[in-house]
């Protein structure tokens, strides 16, 4: 589904400061499976993450989501396709402070210029899938760290993706709360979406949801590990 | 010169988008040299993010310009009490030799900065930016056209002394008159309508023939910029009597004022959107071959055709109307 | 349509993202307020100003020609109407009565004019509405004047002038010739001095020099002349203004920048998320668009209508010891309004312009973060 062919990605470069983030990647993620990419801190997750997700453009190398080259494409064509097919789901959670979490939910569509009275609905039938019905009108400071999570998950799914993308989701949560999250995403597999994970959690690599794991240290992949 | 806030906006408007423009030149050098959509260097992403500024500096440029227009020539008009001579925006523009220069550029910069706005439209909805290359060098070509405009108003503020005695539109717009304006004038009625009437239905037949078949957009083109000419100087030739209701006021300006229900402004926003569509139009056609724009460029030509059509309609529906039912009468007296 | 759609919603939000920094904004909105607020203050009083002065000469003669003795003016003869008629060019000539007359109760100058046309009756006047509201003088009350021999005149009123230019007919009283004459002790065929019009406006300068050569005791007066006289009037203290006027738009532009690129780290947040979640590099533009918009409009609005109850409602309370510099009798000088689209619009050009063009650069910088800012933070 997605394939990364030589991927390099390099940060301020030809200056003092020049840093390699990623030294020629070569990936297939598949679909409809759950892949996990792990490593420590610094190992270029994290950045593997944003070109997999469309959010950021390989320095040299070649993309390709299913049949489509992608490397080139301009910010705009990115965004769209982010916008439809990958939905996102970070380790800050970062909803927006200050509006509610029906709001959040629904911010992600905007640009689609879809009606607003059907933008709720929708908006507001995935609260309910979550359980969270009742919290439509809170606004989100007020959200548990588990209401939150459900928010920021609700708010990946808005735009119908075929990709759910998630970057050290667990780092916040306890393990019941972890294994809660595996759940979820394994329901969302069900659906028929693929789901990549950045994550140093042994409860999320060792997990039995998990089809793929692939190792990366400084930069490189060192590993690619078929498991369940 | 007169120190006088509506002077001083223009001054200060023309210069702000002066140096916005200038800006966007230096910019338009640095594009043509280094960019490579292939490219995923730092260098190349900066550089795209860059052109959001650039059509947004353009976007403003284009609806100062607009405005300023207009603002330019009730100015003018404003400022006829202080010359002896002059009754309306034609006096005060006449005053110093820049005043008709500076109102022609002010024209030409709204269309041309129409014209990139259409281009960048294009070029944004195709995946590889083709026209990145063209599209900066009409940039650094408008650039000079720009400068040229906010020179050439400072020159004419800078000769306004109020002690001059100027003509009125009456002896400036009269047979007797010299030059262009005098020649439109004493031009006689019928001939010129049937030009005026050709050159509108010329560019609604051309126009519908190429929304149909596709054919012959560059001849549509070259119409409907005609017509905006011709279109002008009928304006002054016969139409703008039948909306005075005197055989002897040609003025082109004064059908901006209010006794005449401001009628001005809809006749002149019509010829701009008509000949600024078919402008567009003409210069997507010179890139249609391009590969990535052979599906994106027949719809949006569609489109602009059928603007600059449909405002040349209005327009000869409007002032076909105003000769139909005005009391004044100017053949078979 | 779709794009519609998506407008509305970014719009949408804009207003609930302004509305959640009102703190911040609110400081924007009072310092763009006060700068419209004064700027507008200005245009509409200088605006103001010369319409009315307009509005006096528009029915100013063309040239007035006056007698010159030792420098200074002096009573001209009736008997030189005739000659200037005769001249090649002039259409017609008359002799106008006019003067001024010291009122000690008041402690003003009043004009006295006998008009072409609608003279009063002899032994009537005809008052302009400040000296009917100083004096409290109305429709049948007498008015005493003390005459050239001393002797006091009772003059009745006949009515009081309303005019277009309250400038105009504020201090004038229109009375018949034979009282004028009796008033200043002017007998015929003396006058005050002799106007003029003229067939064609270039021939001015030509029948000027052959007047002076003709009479040689006179001096011709054109009206331009005058225009150019009030002109330096406003220019002076026009220029005074235009520092002021630039000064206040720089540091206008300059806090404007400040402000918009001072982005909070809240905000800078905001906007990570929002290009991380899927909304694209124009579409955070649109949304800057829409806020400058919101703060422009309301600003612009709000600095208007307290810019035209400052100048029309309570007479330029502020600006009246700089600019006028009238006698006595106006202390409650009221300038009709005279605003129009034109105005409106130059006001927009010397504050909303800058703004923008202030806020382009920012708003850009704000709008291309990087996607994956907050995945990297």
């Amino acid at each position: 589904m997605i394939e990364l062919a030589d991927v390099r990605k390099v940060f301020n470069m030809n200056r003092p400061n020049e840093f390699t983030a990623l030294h020629g990647v070569t990936l297939h993620i598949s679909a409809n499976r759950n892949t996990v990419l792990k490593g420590p801190s610094g190992s270029g997750k994290t950045t593997l993450l944003g070109i997999l997700g469309c959010m950021a453009r390989p320095t040299s190398g070649r993309i390709m989501l299913g049949e489509r080259e992608i490397t080139s494409l301009p910010e705009r064509f990115l965004t769209e396709i982010r916008r439809r097919s990958f939905g996102f789901i970070f380790q800050q959670l970062n909803l927006i402070k200050g509006i509610t979490a029906l709001e959040n939910i629904m911010v992600p569509a905007y640009p689609e210029g879809e009606r607003r009275s059907q933008l709720k609905k929708r908006a507001v039938a995935l609260l309910e899938v979550f359980g969270l019905g009742q919290k439509a009108t809170s606004r989100v400071e007020w959200l548990s760290g588990g209401e939150a999570q459900r928010v920021a998950i609700a708010r990946a799914l808005i735009n119908n993706p075929s990709v759910i993308v998630a970057d050290e989701p667990t780092a916040h949560l306890d393990s019941k709360l972890s294994e809660e999250f595996m759940e979820i995403m394994q329901k969302l597999k069900g659906e028929g979406r693929t789901v990549i994970i950045a994550s140093h959690d042994p409860i999320v690599y060792t997990s039995g949801f998990v089809d793929t794991v692939v190792e990366m240290r400084d930069g490189s992949v060192v590993d690619v590990r078929a498991t369940g | 010169m007169i120190l006088y806030p509506p002077i001083i906006a223009l001054l200060l408007g023309s210069f702000l988008v002066s140096m916005m423009l200038l800006y966007s030149a230096s910019f338009a050098i640095k594009i043509l040299r280094s960019w490579d959509i292939k490219s995923g260097s730092e260098l190349q992403l900066g550089l795209e993010r860059k052109t959001y500024l650039i059509s947004t500096i353009i976007g403003y440029a284009f609806g100062f310009q607009l405005i300023s227009f207009f603002l330019f020539i009730y100015t003018a008009d404003d400022l006829c009490v202080f010359f002896v001579g002059a009754m309306c925006a034609v006096g005060t523009l006449h005053v110093d030799p820049f005043g008709y220069p500076t109102l022609i550029m002010k024209i030409l910069n709204f269309l041309l900065a129409g014209t990139w706005l259409i281009v960048n439209y294009t070029d944004n909805k195709a995946y590889d930016y083709p026209l990145i290359r063209k599209k900066y060098y009409l940039l650094l070509l408008i650039t000079p056209f720009v400068l040229a405009e906010t020179v050439l108003q400072l020159l004419y503020f800078l000769g306004l002394h109020p002690n001059i005695i100027t003509s009125c539109c009456g002896s400036l717009f009269s047979a007797e008159a010299p030059g262009a304006a005098g020649g439109l004038i004493a031009f006689p009625s019928i001939p010129m309508k049937i030009v005026f009437y050709s050159g509108i239905a010329a560019t609604l037949v051309s126009g519908a023939f190429f929304y149909r078949t596709a054919r012959g957009g560059y001849f549509f083109s070259l119409l409907s910029a005609l017509t905006f000419f011709i279109s002008i100087a009928a304006l002054i030739s016969f139409i703008s009597l039948y909306f005075y209701e005197l055989p002897t006021h040609h003025c082109p300006f004064c059908i901006l004022q209010k006794e005449y229900g401001y009628i001005g402004y809809v006749l002149y926003a019509l010829l701009l959107s008509g000949a600024l569509s078919g402008i567009g139009t003409g210069a997507l056609l010179l890139f249609r071959k391009e590969a990535s724009l052979v599906d994106i460029i027949p719809a949006i030509t569609c489109r602009l055709t059928l603007a600059s059509v449909l405002a040349y309609a209005v327009f000869a529906a409007i002032t076909t109307y105003q000769m139909i039912f005005s009391n004044f009468k100017l053949e078979g007296y | 349509m779709k794009q519609i759609e998506a407008q509305r919603n970014i719009l949408d939000f804009t207003l609930s993202s302004l509305l959640r920094r009102k703190r911040k904004n609110a400081v924007l909105l009072l310092v763009y307020t006060l700068v419209v607020f004064l700027i507008a203050s200005v245009m509409f009083f200088t605006h103001s100003i010369r319409r009315e002065a307009a509005l006096v000469l528009k029915d100013a003669p063309e040239m007035v020609v006056q007698k010159v003795v030792a420098g200074r003016q002096d009573l001209i003869s009736g008997n030189y109407i005739d000659r200037i008629s005769g001249i090649r060019g002039v259409a017609s000539a008359r002799g106008r009565l006019w003067g001024y007359y010291y009122d000690p109760i008041v402690g003003a100058n009043y004009t006295v004019v006998v008009p072409e046309t609608g003279q009063p009756q002899p032994g009537s006047v005809i008052i302009g509405d400040a000296i009917s509201s100083s004096r409290k003088l109305y429709k049948g009350d007498l008015l005493a004047f003390r005459s050239h021999t001393g002797e006091a005149v009772l003059l009745q009123v006949e009515g009081t002038l309303s005019s277009e230019s309250a400038l105009v007919s504020a201090d004038l009283i229109l009375t018949s010739e034979d009282d004028f004459r009796e008033l200043f002790g002017i007998s015929k065929p003396f006058v005050t001095d002799i106007t003029l019009k003229v067939g064609n406006q270039r021939e001015l300068g030509t029948i000027a020099q052959k007047i002076t050569r003709l009479l040689p005791d006179t001096r011709p007066i054109m009206r331009d002349e005058i225009l150019r006289t009030y002109d330096s009037v406003f220019n002076w203290r026009g220029g005074a203004m235009v520092i002021i006027l630039f000064v206040v738009v720089i540091s206008f532009i300059n806090f404007a920048w400040d402000r918009a690129s001072g982005l909070s780290a809240e905000e800078k947040k905001e906007i990570g998320i929002l290009k991380a979640i899927g909304w694209e590099t124009s579409d955070v533009i649109m949304m800057k668009f829409w806020e400058g918009t919101a703060i422009s409009l309301s600003s612009f609005l709000l600095g208007v209508l307290l810019a035209y109850a400052h100048v029309y409602i309570t007479s330029s309370l502020l600006f009246e010891p700089f600019l006028k510099g009238w006698s006595v009798l106006y202390p409650d000088f009221r300038l009709t309004p005279y605003i129009d689209a034109y105005q409106i619009s130059t006001l927009f050009f010397l504050t909303v312009l800058p703004y923008t063009v202030a806020t382009i650069v920012p708003s850009w910088r704000a709008a291309t973060i990087d996607p994956d800012v907050i995945m990297r933070t």
